[in-house]
């Protein structure tokens, strides 16, 4: 069951957190990962290979099951959090 | 009552959805008037949708582009109703940021990524017509490039290699860059969806309909369309 409503700010936060990494797939070319490396080698770092930026989604979860938790952010990613063409994601759940 | 009716079916019903952050919304509707369609503007938030031959996805920046270009926009209420009518057969036009939209709900295969050289483009581009097969593009000639203006900043279309194959054994490629601006994989601009009956291109052939703003090589597809869907 996933719950749909924010919880007030007043309220304790809930008891478990989710991040959910996304990456581009590897065979997709990153243009902004290759600026930042060239912006690296500008300013003298040395010895940097690829560059690649992903996003990072934080959640608070109500659930207090981890394989639950871990369901739901799974549905998550394939419904909204995620593109699978061109993306991949890692989630990882704290209590 | 019958020259009525025999008018009414003659008519193309073309519906424009408008999400916050929309801006080319209007241009889409004016042009698809002035090629004779009867528009009707829906709203992201709506349910339910009349009967319409054509639904045209606009350029914008839908929910300011959050999480991925489209990607809100795909799942807003108005959208089941859109999956269902494109698989019902009915015409959609998916524009820049409705291109995108049409990645994120799968009706066109492939993504769209920021563009290689990072930069935001705005200018008028050559575009090969790669096929003629489609009620878009069959207006077109397919010897001389067209003209049409793009302006994104995640335009560069990215698509595995099995379905790019599929995509050119089922000549579903719609129109190629002549000079690649923006990285797309094979220069793509725009792609059919498998019942050829969905669109979604980067380009905006709706600011392309009036020769003292930006040429008329837009014209033809909305005449196109109208022409084959009346």
């Amino acid at each position: 069951m996933i719950s749909r409503g924010r919880k007030p700010s007043s309220e304790l936060p809930l008891p478990m957190k989710a991040l959910v990494h996304i990456r581009l797939k590897p065979g997709v070319l990153d243009p902004q990962g290759a600026a930042i490396g060239r912006a690296l080698t500008q300013l003298g770092f040395e010895g940097v290979g690829e560059v690649r930026q992903g996003k990072l989604i934080e959640l608070e979860l109500a659930d207090t099951d981890r394989a639950a938790a871990t369901a739901s952010v799974q549905a998550m990613c394939a419904q909204l959090l995620a593109n699978p063409v061109i993306e991949t994601y890692a989630i990882t759940i704290e209590e | 009552m019958e020259p009525e009716q025999a008018e009414a079916r003659l008519t193309v019903r073309a519906g424009v959805i408008t999400f916050p952050g929309s801006n080319c919304d209007r241009d889409a509707a004016v042009a698809l008037a002035a090629a004779g369609a009867s528009v009707t503007e829906l709203w992201h938030a709506d349910t339910e949708l009349p009967r319409l031959d054509l639904i045209v996805l606009p350029g914008g920046f839908s929910y300011g582009d959050y999480l991925r270009c489209g990607a809100i926009a795909a799942r807003a209420p108005i959208m089941a109703e859109v999956v269902r009518r494109a698989e019902a057969g009915v015409a959609v036009l998916g524009i820049c940021n409705g291109f995108q939209v049409l990645t994120e709900l799968g009706l066109v295969p492939g993504g769209l990524i920021r563009n290689a050289g990072l930069k935001f483009i705005c200018a008028p581009v050559e575009l090969a017509v790669a096929t003629r097969r489609s009620i878009f593009t069959a207006g077109y000639g397919t010897e001389q490039p067209i003209t049409l203006p793009i302006a994104h900043h995640d335009g560069n279309y990215v698509c595995p290699a099995d379905k790019l194959a599929r995509l050119e054994d089922e000549d579903r490629i719609a129109f190629r860059y002549v000079a690649n601006p923006n990285g797309s994989t094979g220069a793509i601009a725009g792609v059919l969806g498998p019942g050829r009956n969905v669109l979604g291109l980067m380009p905006h052939p709706e600011r392309a309909c009036d020769p003292r703003t930006g040429g008329t090589d837009g014209c033809l597809m909305f005449q196109s369309l109208i022409g084959a869907l009346g």
